[in-house]
């Protein structure tokens, strides 16, 4: 096959926020049917038609690393996991729209993928404050995903999504809500609500890339 | 009037005993989770109150603050609180919180988490049985208008509750002991370089650019037989079954093969994730034995290997001899500088103090060491959805804890003191729990030096070999 260029993309979030499903339906267009827990990290690819339909077309594999752990562990495991950390070429953050810890962790995630390249030592120097300036020159793109907002009574919903609105803004990233519920184990991955808005985000990341 | 002085004086350290507990709760257990049942927190924070009132009391019984009566009440009635939430709110809660999980469940929580509650019951009553922890007195004709007969007694509950809670104690402080110099001495650490671990993460990388390349042609593969259309995802009709079962595709056997080298890829990167992981821990703990403070702990450990020995030879010899001690430690201590060392001084004074201040140390370590593994405990186990259902157990597992060291403390205080325990809790057998306590430490303290011993020797091959 032709020499395909590599895409590296981040899942990050707190454990038990459906980072794991969420890559399963991803790339194998299924939904995940027992999740358990993430040691360490794991990887998928999907093969993404860039530019479908135009003479330009080319296809890419993104690869999507789904590292498990949570965001306050013990040091070692924070300068293990700071060995995926490299050349990464996008990041997805997961947070869970029903638990509220879970998006502000997102902060510190973010931090942490992110230092990696400036602290070369491996230990991580941050106060856990967060500074928008950081992110100002940072080129790599962000998306936020936020899951389980089936599990949300409908009255609720509309609080807990104005909130989410504010998170996106402070990562200057784009925001999508995503059903990703268990029930559906038997039906085809595409009538899950958002899936095709998923593919051409997925474009979006990736065109991205180009004007680097 | 000096009752309600006292009640008041009483009242208000439980309300701060509370209030600690409820910080406690949110700042260390719950830290990254959010608190949806406040019935959790309530709970936790209720029996966190009522185990140091218990011992708040001890201290004022030695000190002899407040009136003796009045002691004697809020005693009793701190008793029959934990009780209560130890044998009927805890276990219920426990129950209705993991039915509540359970989708099929849903509808009669209520219902599931009684029978749930009356198996507790019933297996926690079959608890006492084959044990002789109550005093061949009882039965006779009650004195002091103590029940002790009766089913639901302040004795025959305390009694199963202390089995379980000096189970644990001893079982704690068995890995307790033997965990403490291992860790704290640098004798046993691992000698790890930068290289060991640069050369782990190479071959994790190496391991996930495998898994990878392997994805990818699974992608691929799929990919192409999708496009060439479904003709073999479908059988259709009978001869179309027929012909799937002899010839399957060429491409899907390899699939699977590929598929199978990719799951055993996947569970190798595992193992380097927790070896590169391990070795960072130790490494960190290298650089952290060489400096003051690391210094300071190696020393340490060597004292507290001696004592770890010394406790289990004393465990052994009680149990081998069939003695259980007489005097309590402060007054044979006295009694030894008195007539051995022939220093004269205020007898009576002095064993006051010094109960007291072995009794709080005693006291004070005891909650600190036990909260410190919960949290680790809490940490290492809990998930989003049962974070509830294990908070409940461990509030459980903190009240048997205290109530049983009440038990055995009275065993290191000299016989005026142990009134305000032996009041209550005469009926109780208390040598029982003194041998009972023994056998399950030497039994805990061998078994982890047993099993500390296996892992030590199985690590460094790991990494040696490449």
């Amino acid at each position: 096959m032709a020499s395909l260029d590599r895409v590296k993309v981040l899942v990050l979030g707190d454990s038990g926020v459906g980072k794991s499903s969420l890559v399963h339906l991803l790339c194998q267009n299924q939904v995940l049917g027992n999740p358990s827990w993430t040691v360490g990290c794991s990887v998928d690819v999907r093969v993404h038609d860039y530019k479908e339909g135009t003479p330009e077309e080319k296809t890419f594999y993104i690869e999507l690393w789904d590292v498990g752990g949570s965001v306050g562990g013990a040091s070692s495991v924070k300068s293990t996991r700071a060995v995926f950390f490299n050349s990464v070429n996008g990041i997805i953050l997961v947070h869970d729209l029903t638990n509220k810890k879970s998006s502000q962790n997102l902060y510190r995630w973010s931090l942490e993928a992110v230092n990696k390249d400036l602290v070369p030592s491996g230990v991580l120097v941050t106060n856990g404050d967060y500074d928008r300036e950081q992110f100002a020159e940072n080129q790599i793109p962000l998306l936020v995903i936020g899951t389980k907002l089936d599990q949300i009574h409908e009255a609720k919903r509309n609080e807990v999504l104005t909130r989410i609105a504010f998170l996106a803004e402070d990562f200057n990233a784009e925001e999508i809500n995503l059903v990703i519920e268990k029930r559906y184990f038997i039906r085809d991955g595409s009538q899950i609500v958002g899936f095709p808005d998923r593919k051409r985000f997925g474009a979006g990341i990736v065109k991205n890339l180009h004007y680097d | 009037m000096s009752f309600l002085i006292d009640s008041s004086i009483v009242v208000t350290s439980q309300v701060l005993f509370f209030g600690f507990g409820w910080l406690f709760f949110m700042r260390q257990l719950f830290k990254d989770y959010e608190v949806r049942q406040y019935v959790v927190q309530v709970i936790f924070s209720v029996t966190f109150a009522f185990s140091c009132t218990m011992f708040e009391l001890i201290i004022f019984e030695i000190l002899g603050v407040l009136n003796s009566s009045s002691r004697y009440f809020h005693w009793k009635m701190n008793l029959c609180v934990i009780l209560l939430i130890l044998v009927f709110m805890v276990p219920f809660y426990i129950g209705y919180f993991i039915v509540s999980n359970i989708r099929l469940l849903h509808r009669q929580r209520v219902l599931f988490s009684c029978g749930l509650w009356l198996t507790f019951m019933y297996f926690f009553w079959k608890l006492g049985d084959p044990f002789p922890i109550l005093s061949p007195k009882h039965g006779y004709i009650p004195n002091n208008g103590i029940e002790s007969k009766g089913i639901l007694s302040i004795e025959q509950l305390i009694s199963r509750v202390g089995v379980i809670g000096v189970t644990l104690m001893a079982l704690l402080s068995g890995f307790g002991a033997v965990n403490c110099p291992y860790t704290y001495m640098s004798y046993f650490l691992r000698n790890v370089t930068d290289t060991d671990i640069l050369a782990l993460e190479r071959r994790l990388l190496q391991t996930m650019d495998m898994i990878i390349s392997k994805k990818k042609r699974i992608a691929t593969a799929r990919r192409n037989m999708f496009q060439r259309g479904d003709v073999n995802n479908k059988p259709s009709g009978f001869w179309g079954m027929i012909k799937s079962v002899t010839t399957s595709a060429p491409g899907s056997e390899n699939l699977t093969l590929i598929q199978q080298e990719v799951d055993a890829l996947e569970e190798l990167s595992r193992q380097l994730f927790l070896e590169t992981v391990d070795l960072y821990a130790t490494k960190e703990r290298i650089e952290y034995s060489k400096t003051f403070k690391g210094r300071y702990f190696n020393v340490l450990g060597y004292f507290f290997s001696v004592y770890c020995v010394w406790k289990i030879f004393m465990a052994t010899i009680n149990i081998v001899f069939d003695r259980v001690g007489k005097t309590d430690p402060v007054t044979r201590g006295i009694e030894i500088t008195v007539n051995y060392l022939g220093i004269q001084f205020d007898v009576k004074f002095w064993s006051q103090h010094i109960s007291f201040i072995l009794v709080g140390i005693i006291i004070v370590t005891s909650i600190r060491g036990l909260l410190i593994t919960l949290t680790k405990f809490f940490y290492a186990i809990s998930s989003s959805k049962s974070s509830n259902v294990i908070v409940l157990l461990l509030a459980q597992i903190m009240g048997m804890y205290f109530v049983s060291s009440v038990l055995l403390i009275r065993m290191s205080m000299p016989p005026e003191y142990r009134t305000i325990i032996t009041e209550v809790l005469g009926e109780l057998q208390f040598n029982f729990y003194h041998r009972w306590f023994d056998v399950i430490f030497l039994v805990s303290a061998l078994s982890s030096i047993l099993f500390l011993y296996l892992a030590h020797k199985q690590a460094p091959e790991k990494h040696m070999t490449p």
